[in-house]
């Protein structure tokens, strides 16, 4: 929805606009003592060709028309899902990636934030954000998901479940930043340094241990996202980006890097973020994410015509290029290869498409995808056998949708 | 394969240039030097061998005093959690055993039945808590908190006391329950 203050700079241009047809401005004290009142939402003419359309504007806003929406919860720690639903194509926009916060979204003024990297170096260096802008840069697209993506829709789907609500914790964006590679380089890393302890600069001072090979690989400090420097709820002014693996550890405000021997055991990694298994044990540093996809049209709650459909989707892994997305329209009796409508890159979303006739039978729509390590997304009761119940960290399974015989689609979860 | 690549990410980075960004020089010169005394403000992580413990001191009793002056009021009472806001305390039978992964109903983790290191206590409550107002503990106060909440789990003895030297001698029930990750991509499903 637009803002007051958006319709407030719309009304502006409009009159400044208005000297192009010869129609004097309103004067500037005029417009002082009385601001115009807010205006009604733009009528839609029934014929936009026989009137001037709106002006340019300072910033864009979405069609009236156009209302996608995360789910904001929580007081202080809560998160806020990805409408898949609502999207195409493979990229999230900024103000639709998930957040997952634990103790708020920061305020931090960019000129004073630094971030110090000590412990097993040979330099002990804080850089401020402009020392990191002056680093060659690289720019990726790579997805991020929060580990607990879809641990309510593994443990207790429901068939009024959205794409939102069961895969939401997933986006993929443009990243812009500097290999951490090249700042250990600079601050002299030692050799027997095996983790690094990031820490964020909000109110949790949220800390992970992450493996030094890791670090050295393609892990990124990012400054911007899509194009523009990261939004507030992205980490602003800058975060750590570890592509494909769990979300929590991309540390977002980040101000301090500590090189040293061992994992330091930090809540995030021992209380939260661990993956109890049936076997009475629990996973600990299970980062990377598996290959996983979803159908997100059609899906809950739409209701379908007879004829044809795309059947559309995105996926993803975090162990490299999603190879194969294959789909299913008979509930997995018969399985066939999807359309791929972008070049699949190493951890990052590719957008599947299958066009599909329904004939008004009742059926179940499937989607699984399988990445470049030979790995299939699994049945649920595939994870639940190797797993338990229990865990509902890393879920992946196969996700389908259910078409009644009225054409309505539920969430069928139970795969 | 993960081994593989630490070899080889040290390799590189012990030597210098080519380890680094092919298009950065040996070093950019970038980046302000910064004194021992302080790194110190912000380096107050505390690992799991607690080398890292400050002085002070704690007893479970003088604990028991701060957490209900500063914790009660969204852990409850006696730590039983009042949502959102986690349990604390409690050793429940159904989940006793580590019970959590084949459960089909959801088991609160509590610190005595899942934390696996005493020092994360330490750590996460000195640097998060209380959520309102965090980093306003003193070091005494939060050995008694830790005291106090491993107590109340039945980790140490209601009459103990903690400092960093008790405090890196406590093992917690379930430490050895943790183990490394075993997914490593390819056919299987695990």
């Amino acid at each position: 929805m637009p803002t007051r203050r958006d319709m407030l700079a719309s009304t502006a241009g409009a009159l400044s606009g208005a000297v192009v047809f010869g129609v004097p401005p309103l004067a500037e004290p005029e417009q002082q003592r009385s601001p115009a009142p807010p205006p009604q939402e733009p009528a839609i003419p029934a014929d936009p060709t026989k009137a001037p359309g709106a002006p340019t504007s300072a910033l864009g806003v979405r069609s009236p028309q156009v209302n996608p929406a995360r789910t904001p919860t929580g007081a202080i720690a809560g998160s806020s899902l990805t409408p898949h639903q609502s999207l195409t194509g493979t990229i999230t926009p900024a103000d639709l990636h998930f957040e997952r916060h634990h103790a708020g979204v920061p305020a931090i003024d960019a000129a004073k934030h630094e971030l110090l990297i000590h412990g097993l170096v040979e330099r002990t260096l804080a850089f401020s954000i402009a020392d990191l802008k002056r680093f060659p840069r690289v720019t990726r697209t790579y997805f991020i998901e929060c580990s607990g993506n879809g641990g309510g829709a593994f443990r207790r789907p429901r068939p009024e479940m959205t794409p939102q609500q069961i895969a939401g914790l997933a986006s993929n964006t443009e990243w812009t930043g500097v290999p951490v590679r090249a700042l250990f380089n600079e601050v002299g890393a030692h050799r027997d340094a095996a983790w690094v302890l990031a820490e964020g600069s909000d109110a949790a001072v949220l800390t992970r241990s992450i493996p030094m090979s890791k670090m050295l690989d393609d892990a990124l400090v990012v400054w911007a996202q899509n194009g523009e420097p990261l939004r507030p709820a992205q980490g602003y002014p800058i975060r750590l980006l570890l592509p494909g693996w769990e979300g929590n550890a991309s540390i977002k405000w980040l101000r301090r890097l500590e090189l040293g021997t061992r994992p330091w055991m930090t809540r995030e990694e021992t209380s939260k973020y661990t993956d109890p298994l049936k076997d009475g044990t629990a996973r600990q540093f299970s980062f990377e994410v598996d290959a996983k996809s979803i159908i997100t049209a059609p899906v809950f709650p739409e209701r379908i015509t007879r004829g044809w459909h795309p059947i559309s989707g995105v996926a993803w892994s975090g162990r490299g290029r999603v190879t194969r997305v294959e789909v299913s329209t008979n509930g997995g009796q018969s399985w066939s290869n999807a359309a791929l409508l972008n070049p699949p890159t190493s951890k990052a979303f590719v957008r599947f498409e299958q066009m599909w006739e329904w004939t008004g039978d009742e059926t179940v729509l499937l989607s699984r995808a399988t990445d470049e390590t030979g790995y299939v997304q699994p049945t649920r009761a595939a994870l639940i056998e190797a797993r338990g119940i229990g865990t509902s960290y890393h879920s992946n399974p196969i996700y389908g949708w259910k078409v009644a015989t009225d054409g309505a689609v539920t969430f069928h979860g139970e795969t | 394969m993960r081994r593989l690549t630490i070899a080889t990410a040290a390799l590189l980075v012990g030597c210098g240039p080519s380890g680094s960004d092919a298009r950065s020089p040996q070093r950019m010169g970038l980046g302000r030097e910064v004194p021992a005394h302080e790194v110190a403000l912000v380096n107050r992580d505390v690992g799991p061998d607690g080398v890292e413990l400050p002085p002070g001191r704690g007893t479970v009793a003088e604990g028991a005093t701060v957490y209900a002056a500063k914790c009660a009021s969204c852990h409850g009472a006696k730590g039983e959690g009042m949502a959102p806001f986690p349990r604390l305390v409690g050793r429940p039978a159904e989940a006793e055993g580590f019970k959590f992964g084949a459960s089909e109903t959801s088991l609160d983790r509590t610190i005595g039945n899942y934390w696996p290191y005493a020092t994360t206590v330490f750590d996460y409550v000195r640097r998060a808590m209380p959520q309102l107002t965090p980093g306003t503990l003193t070091d005494p106060e939060v050995y008694a908190l830790t005291a106090f909440l491993l107590a109340s789990n039945e980790v140490i003895p209601m009459d103990a006391a903690l400092d960093a030297e008790s405090l890196r001698a406590v093992k917690m029930p379930y430490q050895d329950r943790f183990v490394p990750d075993n997914r490593r991509g390819g056919r299987e499903v695990k």
